[in-house]
């Protein structure tokens, strides 16, 4: 690290539980962001601010008036752009140490494997059941460690999965594929800040799985209602008969 | 038996209360309990369901004491 790094991240060095050597994982590391919108605007500026050294941001859509009211990566200039450019604008313009790979496309298929087993940890900021599935699929096959956040309403929710540590669960032992398609934002409404606090816990969540520090949401599904500001967890646990995981070895 | 039902964030402005308590004379599924205490409305799908903070299927048996809680599911992003 050079001296302008050693200050930038100074606030960070500082605690015991980063240092230096933590510092420099962080700038080691790579992490790939699926989607752009409100949860992957906060979760990339926290990880670009605080020296993630290798982001990939997938999302294939544009920026629109209707979404500025949350997805703070994007401003009113942006309007017509796509999103991970945009993106990608606003993180370079933040940190320059942070090498940025944005591209329009929806993450699927042969490509989301590719990207999965290259990165050091997914951050799911998708907004559809399909995709979410997708990912969790992904993260499974490679081992992958997934950070799934998710907003609607007034409400939040998080989880850590590390495929094939700690006797993890993944996605689909919690949510099974046979369920309706979801609400999404466009139908129910979302509050702008709810996506903001989901977001900055999806990025701190991967700053402690690459730095192996603390205790993660592996095992637990993280409830957030902020209209009655009640945080609730439950424990998950392992589906044995998981149509994603059921067959991994258990450890 | 006694079971405590709760309910969560939009689920509980949905139904407008917070929670029941249930008397049941038998042993109930997750499923059950959702019924007796909702009969008017059917189960939302897909749902999360806890049983005393544990993540529970809706075939999982609820006993004497248990607290039960529902959670609307989230995807949006
Ligand atoms: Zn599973």
């Amino acid at each position: 690290m050079n001296d302008n790094q050693l200050l930038r991240y100074s606030r960070q060095i500082m605690l015991p539980k980063i240092e230096v050597d933590g510092q420099q994982k962080l700038l080691a590391a790579k992490v790939l962001i699926v989607g752009a919108g409100g949860l992957g605007s906060p979760a990339s500026i926290y990880l670009a601010a605080a020296g993630i050294g290798n982001i990939t941001i997938y999302d294939d859509d544009v920026v629109d008036l209707s979404n500025l009211q949350r997805q703070i990566a994007h401003h009113t200039p942006d309007i017509g752009m796509d999103k991970a450019i945009s993106s990608q604008q606003t993180l370079n313009k933040l940190n320059p140490d942070v090498n940025v790979n944005a591209v329009k496309q929806r993450l699927a298929g042969e490509q989301l494997d590719v990207e999965v087993e290259k990165a050091d940890v997914v951050v799911d900021c998708s907004d559809n059941f399909a995709t979410r599935f997708a990912i969790n699929t992904a993260c499974v096959r490679h081992k992958t460690p997934l950070v799934s956040g998710a907003a609607i309403r007034f409400e939040g929710q998080v989880s850590v999965f590390t495929p094939g540590r700690d006797n993890s669960p993944c996605y689909n032992c919690l949510y099974q594929s046979d369920g309706e398609e979801l609400v999404n934002c466009a139908t129910n409404g979302v509050v702008a800040p709810i996506t903001g606090i989901v977001g900055s816990i999806q990025a701190l969540e991967a700053m402690k799985l690459i730095l192996g520090i603390g205790e993660t949401l592996v095992g637990k599904l993280l409830l957030i209602d902020g209209l009655s500001m009640e945080i609730n967890s439950m424990n998950l646990k392992k589906n044995p008969t998981c149509p994603s995981c059921g067959g991994m070895g258990v450890t | 038996m006694s079971i405590k039902v709760r309910y969560f964030a939009s689920l509980k402005e949905d139904l407008g209360r917070s929670e029941d308590i249930l008397e049941t004379a038998s042993l109930l599924t997750v499923r059950q309990i959702w019924q007796c205490a909702n009969p008017q409305q059917t189960l939302p799908n897909p749902i999360l369901v806890a049983v005393n903070k544990d993540y529970a299927d809706l075939e999982s048996l609820v006993n004497d004491g248990d607290e039960v809680a529902f959670f609307p599911p989230v995807t949006g992003g």
